[in-house]
Parts: structure tokens; sequence; C-alpha cells
């Protein structure tokens, strides 16, 4: 018989509770191998017929299972549980974040979807329906879409997202990695709208690489490599006039003049017009400098450079040519 | 009270399928309504593949593809249903392929396929080891492209059945508990399998036979429940399913002792024999004390001359799922397994256009319509090929959704239910949540399960026989003695998983009962369906489908009708 161990779950109740609680169940697992999932159902069905969540496959394709388990979210099906258990023996779980809790473990998952249907999620191609043999893709097409494609929609990217949880405009990770699918099949035809779309302000570029997407993500599709892959496309086609590409590029332009990254000046890079600078960035440059956050430098407003450059700036000079020469694209 | 010209209960392909089609046909005012999240439905676990004579990788056409199906399903098949899904199969996957559903490639672009049991050629088409997935979210790409009206976490509890007609549903808005009628012209009901009465199954928990006792309970029999698909290759234990596209890119199968055996079942197809003849020839194996593990209740699926590369690219999921729950890495080791409840090839009787039908005549219900793994129009007959559900549900779930296009916009006639039907429908759901909302007994819902399914595999599983079939019979009425001194402690509204669960158990057992009477009357061996007691096929007296109606006291009381045997005369099936 395995060794007892305590699941400690946040539960709340919206008919009975005013605020969640955390519940111990202390019990021996099913067996030695039984997934975490298998431990929750256990509890379920012989301890307390109570506690709420969502399940059905419990073989990670269904996407229902996800929450946060010791913190992090994911699913709790595709894991045995003696990989979560901390020094005391107790793993504990919590509903997913950045969703409104429904009950107990069950999240209301509206936003999530709104998310993902604002991406138009479906290929737009004149040619639909008309049944003529199917259309050619290259095996390299189609590896191209392999990853976002195994997404099962479970929302653990999202729950961990924390470009989404200081701005609800962001489309976050699971939207923008089915973009990334539509944008990247080469059946759709609208490739062009779509990536202009994906630049303005909630896509592609809000994102901060925080790499929670990429941890949580219990398939291949990896949604950061996924934002990643959007933002070079739209270079590859020219989306430059955005605040995003502007920072990319920005940064690029900052290093290869001494080596440093120059953080005063990237947004000055990044910014779009002369509006947008008086009524975005001067005021927040004031409440920076006021807080002493920032020294501001009159000299940054005049091209050049402003550093002396780093030891050994050649090498970093030749990083940049070779990644340049290895996407031309990339880079114009 | 809710109205929709339309609503498709269920939102695997066979409903999302349904509901395109309805709309592509002029239908204005349809409704998809799901116990889960559409991408949540169980066509998303399937593997596989999904078959069609495209003839991308070997010379095929649909009159090999619909010999396939008729001798796979040893000839119980219905020939116009067979014929009609082998010739559709390559323009449904054309149409799929066209609305974005993602698909592995050959070298040339087209369609990647490859071998399937019982198919004499290459013809399942693939993404990977995630055809169901890559096929259910590009469906569902459509539903959300069309705007499709979607009851998401909304549960079926009856069905309205008045004089001759179908009325609409009673459901459970599970966020709020609340119970609604929704009026309608058309229902259609792809409701998905009941693998879930078995111990070790590939299926979901949510497959749990709702669609088919609702749709029993409402006066429609059930066609062929015996015929009852158990998988060579779920992960031994858990039942996680280890796709046949594993066998399809040339995995073995070995016994405890390392035999290919196979050989001495069908030495011709060896491990690509049709389902039903490899997991007999596993449990024989097991049976015989060949077996593995240490009870010597698996044997094992050998992948490792594939090599690395070729597992990572065609198989990558089901190499995940064995280092996931089992521990093991297949590129390394064999993996153990069990023939595991996998397909339901019975259900709710229809017709080619998917209209149910409820008598020997093959009379329409007016008004109600059902497709995919919870219908019966018997392409599969007593044994489904792989690769040929999905099509099925595609097909059939298309055709269904056609047909109610044309009814709304020809044949439907006002047939007024009085509001005292409706009244009278949402008592009598309301009166059922109720009672089961106050279960108070001794009873634990979780030992119920685990005993009637423990007693499924037992008795009713791979291998039948009278004696062990017979004591089911009483068994099964124990356990509806059981169910009613059972314990509930969610008495909440909300969201009250637990609820459901008592639903869908009283389910399972009714369902489990109707199979074991037709297992029990039906005495031969064909497809799906051993006895041990009658070995071989008898097509004098049991060449025809059974079907189950529930008789006043609850009962099945069963009739037969005859399969529709049009190109493919019956012979011995031997592979
Ligand atoms: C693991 C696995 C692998 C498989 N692999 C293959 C394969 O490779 N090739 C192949 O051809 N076949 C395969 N099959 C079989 C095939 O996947 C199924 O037969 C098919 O997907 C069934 O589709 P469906 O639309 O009929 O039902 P499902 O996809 O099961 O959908 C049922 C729907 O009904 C809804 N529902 C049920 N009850 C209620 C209720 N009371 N109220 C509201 N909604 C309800 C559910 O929410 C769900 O949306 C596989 C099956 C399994 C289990
Ligand atoms: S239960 Fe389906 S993903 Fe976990």
């Amino acid at each position: 018989m395995p060794e007892p161990i305590t699941i400690r779950v946040k539960r709340f109740d919206p008919e009975t509770d005013a605020e969640s609680y955390w519940q111990d169940y202390t019990f021996e697992p099913p067996s030695e191998d039984s997934t975490l999932l298998d431990c929750i159902n256990h509890i379920k069905w012989f301890i307390d017929g109570t506690l709420t969540y969502r399940m059905s496959c419990r073989s990670a394709i269904c996407g229902s299972c996800a929450m946060r388990v010791n913190g992090g979210g994911q699913l709790v099906c595709n894991s045995q549980y003696r990989d979560h258990l901390d020094a005391d023996n107790t793993i504990t779980v919590e509903p997913a974040g950045n969703m409104p809790v429904v009950k107990d473990l069950v999240t209301d998952a509206t936003g999530f979807w709104e998310k993902i249907r604002a991406v138009d999620p479906y290929i737009r191609s004149d040619r639909e329906r008309e049944a003529e043999g199917e259309h050619l893709m290259s095996p390299e097409d189609f590896s191209n879409i392999d990853d976002a494609s195994t997404c099962i929609m479970c929302g653990a990217c999202y729950s961990e997202c924390a470009s989404y949880e200081i701005d609800k405009n962001f489309l976050g990770p699971a939207a923008l990695a089915k973009a990334q699918r539509v944008v990247h099949d080469t059946r759709d035809e609208e490739q062009g709208p779509r990536l202009a779309r994906l630049s303005e302000y909630g896509g592609m570029w809000d994102c901060a690489h925080c790499f929670a997407c990429v941890q949580a993500c219990p398939k291949p599709v990896n949604p950061l490599y996924r934002i990643v892959d959007l933002r070079n496309e739209a270079h590859r086609r020219n989306f430059h006039d955005n605040n995003g590409s502007r920072h990319a590029r920005g940064f690029v332009d900052i290093i290869e003049e001494s080596g440093w990254l120059d953080e005063a000046k990237l947004p000055l890079k990044s910014v779009g017009s002369l509006k947008e600078f008086v009524t975005d960035l001067l005021p927040m440059g004031i409440r920076m400098g006021v807080k002493n956050k920032f020294r501001p430098n009159p000299m940054h407003l005049l091209p050049g450079r402003h550093h002396p450059p780093v030891p050994k700036m050649n090498e970093i000079t030749k990083i940049i040519d070779k990644t340049k020469a290895a996407d031309p694209a990339d880079n114009e | 009270m809710i109205e929709h010209d339309v609503v498709i209960v269920g939102a695997g392909l066979a409903g999302q399928s349904a509901a395109l089609a309805a709309i592509a046909g002029g239908a204005k005012d349809v409704a998809i309504l799901s116990k889960v999240h559409p991408v949540r439905s169980h066509s998303g676990a399937a593997q596989g593949g999904i078959a069609a004579s495209l003839g991308n990788e070997a010379e095929d056409s649909v009159e090999m593809h619909d010999y396939d199906t008729v001798k796979g399903g040893d000839f119980l098949s219905d020939q116009d249903a067979s014929l009609i899904l082998t010739e559709s199969a390559p323009e449904m996957i054309y149409a799929l392929e066209h609305m974005g559903v993602v698909f592995s490639r050959t070298e040339d672009g087209k369609i990647a396929q490859r071998p399937f049991g019982g198919h004499s050629s290459p013809r399942a088409c693939f993404a990977a080891d995630r055809t169901g997935h890559a096929i259910l979210h590009g469906l569902f790409e459509q539903v959300v492209k069309h705007d499709v009206k979607i009851y998401s976490e909304w549960y079926m509890l009856s069905i309205i059945v008045h004089d001759h007609g179908c009325h609409g549903i009673v459901v459970m808005n599970i966020d709020s508990g609340e119970i609604e009628v929704i009026k309608t012209k058309a229902v259609m009901f792809g409701t998905g399998g009941y693998g879930r009465i078995f111990q070790t199954t590939t299926n979901a928990f949510a497959s749990t036979g709702d669609g088919a006792i609702i749709s029993y309970r409402a006066g429609v029999p059930l066609e062929d429940t015996e015929f009852m698909q158990f998988h060579p290759t779920g992960l031994y234990r858990h039942g996680i399913l280890a796709s046949e596209g594993a066998r399809g890119e040339g995995a073995y199968l070995i016994n405890g002792e390392g035999e290919r055996f196979m050989e001495r079942y069908a030495a011709g197809m060896m491990e690509l024999a049709p389902r039903d003849i490899v997991s007999r020839a596993e449990q024989t194996e097991i049976d015989e004390g060949r077996g593995g593990e240490e009870d010597g209740d698996a044997v094992y699926l050998d992948l490792r001359h594939l090599g690395r590369e070729r597992i990572m690219e065609r198989l990558p999921q089901i190499w995940q799922l064995s280092r996931d729950f089992q521990g093991i890495d297949m590129i390394e080791e064999p993996i153990p397994i069990q023939p595991t409840a996998h397909y339901s090839m019975g259900g709710i009787p229809t017709n080619v256009d998917g209209e149910v039908v409820y008598d020997e005549e093959n009379t329409v219900l007016a008004g109600y319509y059902s497709a995919g793994e919870c219908a019966c129009v018997s392409t599969h007959g007593a044994n489904r090929l792989g690769t040929n559900s999905l099509l099925e549900a595609c097909v059939y779930g298309d055709r269904a959704g056609r047909s109610i296009a044309k009814y709304l916009s020809g044949g439907y006639e006002e047939r007024p239910a009085t509001p005292q039907v409706f009244s009278d429908a949402v008592a009598q759901a309301t009166e059922r949540a109720d009672r089961v909302r106050a279960m108070d007994g001794p009873e634990r819902l979780g030992d119920i399960r685990n005993d009637l399914k423990v007693a499924m595999t037992n008795k009713c599983g791979v291998y039948r026989d009278e004696g062990p079939l017979t004591e089911l019979t009483d068994e099964l009425r124990e356990f509806r003695g059981r169910y009613a001194r059972a314990h509930i402690s969610d008495r909440t509204r909300r969201f009250n998983t637990e609820f459901l669960e008592a639903v869908e158990l009283d389910h399972m057992i009714e369902l489990a009962e109707v199979m074991v009477a037709g297992a029990l009357a039906r005495k031969e061996s064909r497809g799906g369906h051993s006895r041990r007691d009658f070995p071989t096929r008898d097509d004098e007296n049991f060449l025809k489908h059974t079907l189950a109606n529930r008789a006043e006291d609850g009962t099945p009381d069963l009739t037969y009708k005859p399969v529709k045997i049009i190109r493919h005369e019956p012979v011995e099936r031997t592979y």
C-alpha cells in the first residue's frame, strides 16, 4: 500500500461560502502509480462527494482538468502524484488563475474563449469545401503548424500568463498560438490582415517573455515560441509600423551601437509619433523622474552613440551579422 | 421555455458535423448542446486515423473499403449503410481538409495514409497520432466561424416524444442547476459511446451512454448493444489507448514469453487482423498462462524496432502517454497492454438519412435524428474496423444534418404538443433531480460503480458464457436496488458534478442490463460478441439485428430485424 498523502484543496461553494478556504484530505492513494487525477477522484468517490472539478478523458487530450498544483498551472491527469509531493507529503491544489472561480476547482473560462474567438480561429479561403482533392502541403509546411495544432485549449498557459494578469487586453498565449497556427497554414489567404491586427495593442508584441506559458503547457505548443514565430513572420512581411516592432528593431540598433542596452533610449525608439511621445512617454518619464527611477539625459534625444562600446564589441557585431545573414528578412 | 428549430445534443464529430450540415442546408436556428465544452468531447481522444480510399499511398478503391468493412463487421453490417459510408469517404476527407483540418502529409504534399487492422490497403488518413483532436478542433473552428449557438456544459435529462414525434428535450444548465425545456422541431443525438460500464476502458469519464438510455426510456429500442469492441492495446491497468496506428506503423504484439503470438491466430494479417480477433487472441494467451506482468493479465506491444525517429514523428502522443502513465520509454522497452473496452457498435437505430427508426419495419420517428457512436445505422455490424468510426461520425452526422434541413424546409408538419406535454416533462425531470439530490442511503456511488464495472468485465467481456451471463442478469437487478439505497453528499444546485455522476450511473446500470440481455440471447459468436458455449457464427439463426425495447416493468424485451444484405453474401471470415 502506498504511504498516506495529504491533498490540500482550495475550496469554495457559491451557495454557502462567502470566501474560499483550504481543506486537507489525508488518505492512501489508490496505487503507487496513481495519477494526481486518480487521487482527486479517490477523494470525490470515497471521501467527499462534494469536491468539484472538471475532468473527462484522463489522458491529457480533452483539456478539462487544468488547475494549479503547488502554485503552477497544469493538467492533473498526466502525471503521477508522487511527482508533486512536498517534504510533508502534501500536494496543494487550487483553481486555475486569471479566471473567476465557479465552485471549488471549476473556473469560468468565458474570457479565455473570447480571446480565442477574437483571433478569427479558422482558415479563410475561397476554396473551402469544393471537393476537388486536397490542397498540397509539404511536410515542412505541416511542421510549421504541427506544434501549435496540438493545443488542447486547457487554459493552463492562460492561468499563469503574467502579461494578461496586468493587462486584460492582451490576447494571451493560447489565442496567439492559435493565431500562429492559422497564419502559418498555407491554406489561409488572409495572412496580411491577420498579422496587421495581431501587431496592434494587445497582440503579439505585448507578451513579456516570462516563459510561464512554456512551463505550464502540457503539449508541445510552447505558446511563447509561437508568439516569436508570429513576430518573425510580421517582420518578414514588413509589419513595422507599430511599437512592438519598433521596440524589437530599436533593441538591435541600440546594441549595435555600443553593445550596451540603453534602456532609457529604448522607449524613444519604440514610440510611433511625436503625439505619442508627448501624451504617453513624457508624462511617464516625468513620473519616473520624480520617483527617482530614472535620470533624464537630454543627450538621448540626439542621434548617435552615447556610450563607449563594451569590451569585445567586435564579438557582438559578429553575432548580429551572423543572425542577420541567417534570416535577412527579419531585419529589413 | 427555450425554443430552437433544431437542437443537436453532443458536440463530438457527429454533433458538430450535423450542426454545420444543417446550417449549410439552410436551417436558420440551430443550437448545439453538450455536457462538456465542445472541444472536450471524446472524439478528441481518437488517435490513429480516419479511413478513405484516397489511394495516396497504394492502390485502393471504394469497393475494397466497402468489402473490408462488411467482412470486418462479420457480415452483420447493413450494406446500404456501409456503401454510403465508403463512397462518401474521399469527399468527406477533402471537405475536412478544405475547412482547415490539419493532416500529416506525404513527401509530395498529399494527405498521408497508413495501414490499419482489417483494411486491405493503407487508407487511414491521420494527423500524427491525434487525428480525432485535429478534426474536432477543425469542426469547432467552423462552428465558431458560423457563430452557432452553443449550450456548453448543459446536461440533457430526457427527450420529449409524444404522438410519434419528437418535440424537444429537457435539460439542466450545469452552472445554475436549473431545469428547462428546449422546444424544437428537430432533435439530433450525437451523444457518444458507453465504454464506461467496463473496468478498463479507453473511453472518457463522459462516455456513459446517456443518449442511448434517454432514447430507450422514451420508447425507442436499442439495437445490437451486445456488440462491444475490446481494443487490443489499452495501456495495462490504465486503459488509455495506444493507437492501432502503432501496429499500422509496424509494431509487434508479444506474449509474456516474448513470442509473436498472432502467428497462431491470423498468420496472414498478423497484428493487423481486425480487433475482435486480436483481442481474443490476447485474452486466450492470458487465460492460458502466457501473459506477463505480476498477475499475468497483460501482453506487450513492442515498438523498439521502429526506432526513435519514426516513433517521435508518427506516434509522439502515445510515446508520451506510456512514459507519463507507465513510466516506460517505448523506444527502449515493450509496453504492457491488455484488451480494453473501446467502442459500442450498437445504439439508437437509424436509417441512412440519420432518422431514428423504432421498429422492425424501420418506421421513422418524426423530428428525431441520431448519428455517431450512440447510433446504429449499422455500418460496423458486429465489429468496427479502426478508423471507420470517425468517418461514420462525420459522414452520418453530415447526412443527419442535411436531412434535418430538408425536413424543416419541406417535410415538417406542425403536430402540436399541448403545453401539458412540456410541463409534464419538466415535472418528471425535476422530480427525478430532487430525488437524486436527496439520496440518503448507506451505499456509496463509487462502490456501486466500481462493482458494476468489475462484474461487466468479468462476465460480459471479451468472452461470454451462459452461466456467468445469467448470474450477471440477477446481479444487475441487485445493482438497481443498491442504487436506490445510495447516498449523495452534495445537495446543492450549482455545478453539482456528484449529482451528474449519480444520473450517469443510473444510465450505466440500465445499459448494462440491455447489453447483457442481448448477449445472453445471442447464442452464437460473431465479431465483438464471443460465446464460449457457442463458439461459431450461426447465420441461420442469428444473421439479424437485436432490438431491445423497454417493457412496462423496465426490463428489456428483445425482438429482431433483418440485416440488409445487398452485394456481399456472408462467407467464413479468415485473415
Ligand atoms: C481513445 C479512443 C481512440 C479512438 N481512435 C479512433 C480512431 O483513430 N479512428 C476512429 O475512426 N475512431 C476512433 N475512436 C472512436 C471514435 O473516436 C468515436 O467513436 C467517435 O469519436 C464518437 O464521436 P461522437 O461524435 O459520436 O461522440 P463523442 O465525441 O463521444 O461526443 C459525445 C458528445 O455528446 C455529449 N453528451 C453526451 N451525453 C450528454 C448529455 N446527457 N447531455 C449533453 N451532452 C451530452 C458530450 O458532451 C459530447 O459532446 C476512438 C475512440 C477512443 C475512445
Ligand atoms: S482529463 Fe482530459 S486533459 Fe485531463
